[in-house]
């Protein structure tokens, strides 16, 4: 294990997976006053994009053959079912971060409590973070964290390749290609799906999240500023929320045999020309 | 706050040549300076940028551009690009902080808005001046694209975001011969240290090339079988596009992941994008609803694609690639 500061090294991973809980509909209501979004009454799910980071941290376990992985998310109380979820799947512990005073922040105040919160678990090798939340769609929270602990980070991950004298090998995805990195760890490191495949939870996960205690910290548990929590703490403020407009009307067409067919074809390419794209 | 008066854009390059990405920033730079004043600074990093280049920023619109320059700023490493970004931002206190939202940008900016202490919003495609105040109106898609928010940060200089690629136009040279500052400097040694090591790089082949794609043909679970692919392909090479896939193809094994665009894939935003035998999930919509044009072609008339669609034939993807392929050979002979 590595230390925050580099010191003290053994051979069993601690991993660190801060999850998000989303609300699992298209149909999100927005409280229009605050800018932020009601919660109360849409089913809530862990972001899809975090089951590949827990995956990530399970094949990282068992690759170094032992570990702890530890979920971590911020939120009100009944984000401890997404935190159930991933103990469900094969993590060994959660600690939900919850406190009225966390509410409303922005990438900037939530990347702050998540670092308080990791600093307070002590001894972490490796923080694994989804890409982006697909509520919320920034992926800010992750390289935040790394900027608070003051740790590397390695974005859009798609593969682990391996572990060595403290270094992880990792393929990120960029534009254009992959580029092959050596990370000195801890780090963070945020995956995309490519990483791995993630599995469901068995049976007897499911037992063990049921049967598992999930303690919860509020901002008096972690060395934090009062200042920088929650609405108050974001710099960020959501003016204003409104739908898309759709202003495209669609030219269909219905071809009913071949002649027909070769028309509007030709009709495709005289769009793309009168565009200039052909 | 008096002291923080300039619009900087975060300018990219690689292999010592300016992206096109930067251009765009300039358009949104200008147009931002045009209603608040104050100068257009572009900041690069990099080793050895072509200078050429960085006269082409200022023949763009860019009012100064400072490079900073060492081996170890060749590539993106999060460490010493934010040490020296730090440093930049700290000494010369730019109001308005803008980088493109590539994996950069979107990588480099939240980790510095933390070290300097600034809001940031992300993956903007809207930016404006509020008049009262003068304060940057950010608006952004979220929730997979199904509603828009405009963000502002009142107090926290710089104000930052990140811009969706090709969500506006690259700024041409102008026609006046401009003056404007170049500053070379050499990175500061003391800021240079990584944590990350970057050993290679292997290239997607060109059609995978999703996010520098003016044009997109994107499959989708129509095609059936991936021995159907041949169709996609033969349409992508005539139309001179790179080839996309909705989730179901990727996760089928018939085209890899970089092929995948949509919320758990890239958000693609060509010129053109054409859809074939793609329903238009919500998922999916998410990722390329802001193409310029849409094109789509589905033997079903519900398939949501349409909805968000310019021009579509409803008919067999397989009776129609191949007539339109044709067609545009014979179109562009």
């Amino acid at each position: 294990m590595i230390h925050l500061d580099g010191s003290v090294i053994m051979t069993a991973m601690r991993i660190v997976v801060p999850i998000k809980q989303v609300p699992e509909t298209n149909a999100v209501r927005m409280d229009e006053e605050t800018g932020t979004m009601i919660r109360e009454g849409v089913e809530a799910v862990v972001n899809p994009l975090d089951l590949y980071a827990i995956e990530a941290a399970l094949q990282r376990r068992e690759a170094c053959g032992e570990g702890k992985i530890i979920a971590l998310s911020m939120g009100p109380p009944k984000a401890a079912i997404a935190l159930r979820e991933a103990i469900a799947m094969g993590l060994d512990s959660g600690v939900l971060l919850s406190d009225t005073r966390f509410a409303g922040a922005d990438t900037w105040a939530t990347s702050y409590v998540l670092a308080a919160a990791i600093r307070k678990l002590g001894e972490v090798d490796l923080i694994l973070c989804g890409e982006r939340a697909t509520d919320g769609d920034t992926g800010q929270v992750g390289p935040g964290i790394a900027a608070w602990l003051d740790l590397p980070v390695a974005t859009y991950v798609g593969g682990i390749a391996g572990f060595a004298d403290g270094v992880l090998t990792c393929r990120r995805l960029v534009e254009g290609g992959h580029e092959l990195l050596d990370v000195q760890l801890p780090a963070v490191v945020t995956v995309v799906k490519e990483v791995a495949a993630p599995r469901l939870p068995t049976l007897r996960g499911k037992q063990r999240s049921r049967q598992s205690d999930i303690p919860t910290c509020s901002a008096d548990d972690l060395d934090v500023e009062e200042s920088n929590l929650g609405l108050a703490g974001s710099p960020t403020r959501v003016v204003k929320i409104f739908r898309p407009s759709v202003a495209r009307q669609c030219e269909t067409l219905r071809p009913r045999d071949e002649s027909e067919l070769a028309e509007a074809c030709d009709r495709i390419v005289e769009f793309l020309q009168h565009k200039e794209l052909v | 706050m008096h002291d923080h008066n300039n619009i900087w854009i975060l300018a990219e390059q690689r292999d010592g040549r300016v992206l096109r990405v930067s251009h765009e920033l300039i358009t949104r730079g200008r147009d931002l300076a045009a209603k608040r004043g104050g100068e257009l600074t572009a900041a690069i990093f990099g080793n050895a940028i072509d200078a050429a280049d960085l006269q082409g920023l200022i023949d763009r619109g860019c009012d100064r551009v400072i490079a900073m320059e060492a081996e170890a700023l060749e590539h993106f490493l999060v460490e010493p690009f934010a040490r020296c970004l730090q440093r930049l931002i700290e000494s010369r206190k730019p109001e308005i902080l803008l980088a493109a939202a590539t994996t950069t940008g979107r990588t480099l900016l939240p980790y510095v808005a933390i070290k300097v202490n600034a809001g940031l919003t992300a993956d903007c495609t809207v930016l404006d001046i509020e008049d009262e105040t003068g304060n940057l109106l950010q608006t952004r898609p979220a929730i997979g694209g199904n509603i828009l928010a405009t963000i502002k940060t009142p107090n926290h200089r710089p104000q930052m975001a990140t811009v969706r690629p090709r969500s506006t136009k690259p700024a041409p040279v102008l026609a006046e011969r401009r003056s404007g500052v170049i500053e070379r400097l050499p990175a500061p040694a003391d800021l240079l240290d990584s944590r990350i090591t970057r050993t290679g790089f292997e290239p997607l082949d060109e059609t995978t090339r999703l996010e520098d794609a003016d044009r997109v043909v994107c499959c989708g679970r129509g095609i059936k079988k991936g021995e159907n692919l041949s169709l996609i392909e033969d349409l992508a090479e005539q139309l001179d596009a790179a080839v996309g896939a909705t989730r179901d193809v990727v996760d089928r094994g018939w085209l890899s992941y970089p092929h995948q665009i949509g919320l758990s894939g890239k958000t693609v935003a060509p010129a053109v994008y054409l859809g074939a035998g793609v329903s238009g999930s919500i998922q999916h919509l998410a990722g390329m609803q802001t193409a310029e044009t849409i094109i789509v072609i589905n033997s079903d008339p519900e398939a949501q694609l349409f909805r968000v669609a310019d021009i579509g034939i409803v008919a067999s993807l397989f009776d129609v690639l191949p007539v339109l392929t044709k067609t545009l050979r014979a179109a562009k002979e």
